[in-house]
């Protein structure tokens, strides 16, 4: 260090890389470890219920655990959807996740699970997570081992406001693709936003073009497509056509493309509030429109995704996932006790009677009251396909891909044929 | 630093060769040796922490962005110069170095001038000048993120402050999509980065002002020159070390944009206000191609590197003139 000004330009390189490192070094942190010398084990539990009623419920649920397990902490730990899809990115590459974690299923935790990061817990839950929803259990079993316990199941449907139906002089939910544009047409002419849409996340977006491509090609072509790295099939590329038909409606609401979805002024406060007619979500939207906006109460009606003419894929099969909890691989006992009781009858009664939740549990569903979650859960016992959301059942990157590449479609700069090419693309790359 | 470790240099003649050593020779040898025992002493945990934190890190970053890696274990899968090539055809990337550039020229352009105008001004006996002095500053020392959400709800369309506000007045005309429109989102966003920071240049300004001697400026108003041949040519040449740090900043700034992106449009609507770092992010940490992440950090680097060199050898090299800028200071 004898020349101050190597070391001036020393500083000024390291300034200049502080910016690509800092984005690293903000991602870090999490992940406390759990026993200490007085003999209580402090469990970590993170999860993404940060809105209420669940958040209060939850925290309630915790303390009643901690009065039971007198030895037992429980830490909780919230983040936002997609902040905690990125923290987890993080805490996923540096090779250490939390005790007890929110997960999806599919593809991220198929990852999570190849890095050796996740605890099995085939032999160590077999006796409560036997009596499960076997459709719930679903997206957490890889290659036949158990690596999470749900806690709730659904799909994604229109929610609609019946009022601003009735207005536009819409008689009864659309049941057929030609059937939904127009009355996004009736709705358009009666002065009504159709739809509201969070263009900003993404993941919203693509929901449509993922059930418009289970409508065309059939419920295991999405699957099928992934394993073959070849989204390029017709069918593919009709349902971006139909998306298209769409968006040439223009049916979103004003500033739909910087929408969030949860925030004050996003996609579901929108439809909350009664601005918005529709949105496609899932089962957790009356929730999160009742926690951003008013919530419609008896306004709001559920219908499943229209069938598209000449399709192949049936109304009855469902887009959907659920939320379920994974322990990180040498999780204390503890976690696994927390798991058994977070699945208890008594503990899924309480979570579908307050927080808006489906029933895991086959004894709790007598708690279920809500008419459009009835109507909900009546698709899911007799659907007749199933697919997890693509964004968790895809691998990370193409996820992704789908999301942005339908986002540009949304947004008038993709076509239906870039969509579909784009998506082969990274599934090649990311093989 | 050298004058505390070496103050025996400083002693001797200021021209020609050294002395021959004296008698005394060996001890000073071993004097001087205890000085650079001492020296490397006290800087090696910072080295060490440099060299863990910073140069390592960026060593890794510049190896792993020749192999396709997803971020576990270690990076096997080697497939050359692949990466750039394809950041290079990528039309967000390209977009990225595009918006970048006009950022820049954009700070340039429009807000060092103004920031310097609020400096000229405030520099004025004015009523309530450390008032505004202050205002103009607050929103520097506000965080990316909280300036962020902030004007994600100011600018919300039709709902938000800016388009009430332009209503009252009878000028919804002007009001619109603001960030969720492709066409006025880089706008917005330059407005928003205009108010978080010209209020840090200004400061710099008034504090160079500050430095510029009275009597200059005085000798010039006996001279006959005006109030513009006084900024012209007395004041403006005095500031110049001050602009170009300014400047400098700005441009570092431009290039390493990403907390107020991130929070108020995430890049979007369709990568239109997406800049380098938000593709990082993007590739790094939600589709897991670390490899590809890498190579746009190694790009973001040699940008900053490559203008922060050139920029200081060129431009600054007037103001760092008697400071050591050259390997002179390292020969004794």
């Amino acid at each position: 260090m004898g020349d101050p000004g190597l070391s001036r330009r020393g500083f000024l390189a390291a300034s200049a890389a502080a910016g690509a490192g800092m984005t690293a070094l903000s991602g870090c942190g999490g992940g406390a470890d759990g026993g200490s010398s007085d003999g209580t084990t402090t469990v970590e539990w993170w999860n993404i219920s940060t809105t209420e009623p669940t958040k209060g419920v939850w925290a309630a649920l915790a303390e009643k655990f901690e009065a039971r397990n007198p030895q037992v902490k429980v830490k909780i730990v919230q983040w936002e959807n997609d902040a905690y899809k990125s923290k987890m990115t993080a805490l996923t590459a540096s090779g250490k996740l939390p005790d007890i974690f929110h997960t999806w299923g599919g593809g991220v935790l198929r990852q999570q699970v190849d890095a050796g990061l996740v605890e099995d817990l085939t032999d160590r839950t077999g006796d409560f997570a036997e009596g499960l929803l076997p459709v719930a259990k679903e997206p957490y079993l890889l290659d036949g081992k158990v690596y999470g316990i749900p806690f709730d199941i659904g799909m994604v449907g229109f929610w609609y406001n019946k009022a601003l139906f009735r207005d536009a002089g819409i008689a009864a939910p659309p049941a057929t693709w030609t059937a939904f544009l127009d009355a996004v047409r009736a709705l358009r002419a009666a002065g009504t936003t159709p739809l509201a849409l969070a263009g900003k996340e993404k993941w919203p977006g693509m929901y449509y073009w993922a059930y418009l491509a289970m409508r065309t090609a059939g419920a295991s072509a999405l699957q099928k497509a992934y394993d073959d790295r070849d989204f390029t099939g017709a069918a593919f590329v009709r349902a971006g056509r139909h998306l298209r038909e769409l968006v040439d409606l223009r049916p979103f609401q004003k500033g739909f493309l910087g929408a969030a979805y949860s925030t004050p002024t996003g996609q579901a406060a929108t439809v909350g509030n009664g601005r918005a007619a529709m949105e496609l979500m899932g089962q957790w939207a009356p929730v999160v429109q009742a926690d951003a906006g008013r919530g419609l109460g008896g306004d709001l009606g559920f219908f499943p995704f229209p069938a598209v003419d000449g399709g192949e894929g049936a109304v009855t099969e469902v887009f959907g996932g659920g939320g379920g909890h994974a322990l990180r691989s040498g999780a204390p006992q503890a976690a696994v006790d927390f798991l058994k009781f977070f699945a208890s009858e008594a503990t899924d009664r309480e979570l579908v009677g307050k927080t808006g939740v489906l029933p895991v549990v086959p004894g709790a569903e007598s708690a279920l009251t809500d008419p459009n979650l009835k109507a909900v859960q009546a698709q899911l016992k007799s659907a007749t396909g199933f697919q997890l959301y693509l964004d968790q059942a895809y691998a990370p990157a193409v996820g992704q891909e789908v999301n942005d590449s339908v986002g540009a479609l949304i947004a008038g700069s993709g076509s239906p044929q870039q969509v579909a090419a784009s998506i082969t693309r990274t599934a090649k790359e990311a093989q | 630093m050298n004058s505390t470790f070496l103050p025996d240099e400083r002693t001797g003649p200021a021209t020609g060769p050294p002395p021959a050593p004296p008698a005394g020779a060996r001890g000073r040898t071993r004097r001087r040796a205890l000085h650079w025992l001492t020296a490397v002493g006290l800087q090696l945990p910072a080295l060490v922490l440099f060299l863990v934190l910073v140069l390592l890190p960026m060593l890794f970053a510049l190896y792993a962005a020749f192999f396709r890696w997803g971020g576990f274990g270690m990076p096997s899968d080697y497939t050359g110069g692949d990466n750039f090539t394809r950041l290079f055809q990528d039309p967000v990337f390209l977009g990225d170095l595009w918006r970048c550039l006009v950022l820049v020229v954009l700070s340039l352009a429009v807000q060092l001038p103004f920031a310097l105008a609020m400096a000229v001004l405030l520099n004025q006996r004015l009523r309530g000048r450390a008032v505004y002095r202050m205002l103009f500053f607050a929103p520097y020392v506000l965080s990316e993120a909280v300036t962020g959400v902030l004007f994600a709800m100011i600018f919300a369309p039709g709902d938000g402050l800016a388009d009430q506000l332009l209503g009252a007045v009878g000028l919804e005309g002007l009001g619109g999509e603001w960030f969720a429109d492709p066409s006025t989102v880089m706008a917005t966003l330059f407005l928003v980065m205009t108010w978080k920071y010209f209020g840090f240049h200004m400061m710099l300004y008034l504090a160079g002002l500050q430095s510029v001697p009275r009597e200059l400026t005085e000798a010039a108003l006996i001279d006959g020159a005006d109030a513009r041949q006084r900024f012209r040519h007395v004041t403006l040449p005095l500031l110049a070390p001050t602009l170009r740090i300014s400047v400098f900043l700005s441009v570092i700034g431009s290039i390493q944009l990403f907390d107020l992106v991130w929070v108020t449009t995430a890049g979007g609507p369709d990568h239109r206000s997406e800049t380098m770092a938000v593709t990082l992010f993007q590739y790094g940490f939600k589709r897991y191609q670390v490899g590809y992440a890498s190579a746009v950090s190694v790009v973001m680097f040699g940008l900053s590197l490559v203008f922060a060199l050139a920029y200081q050898r060129f431009v600054l090299r007037r103001d760092l003139e008697g400071a050591t800028t050259t390997m002179r200071g390292g020969t004794r």
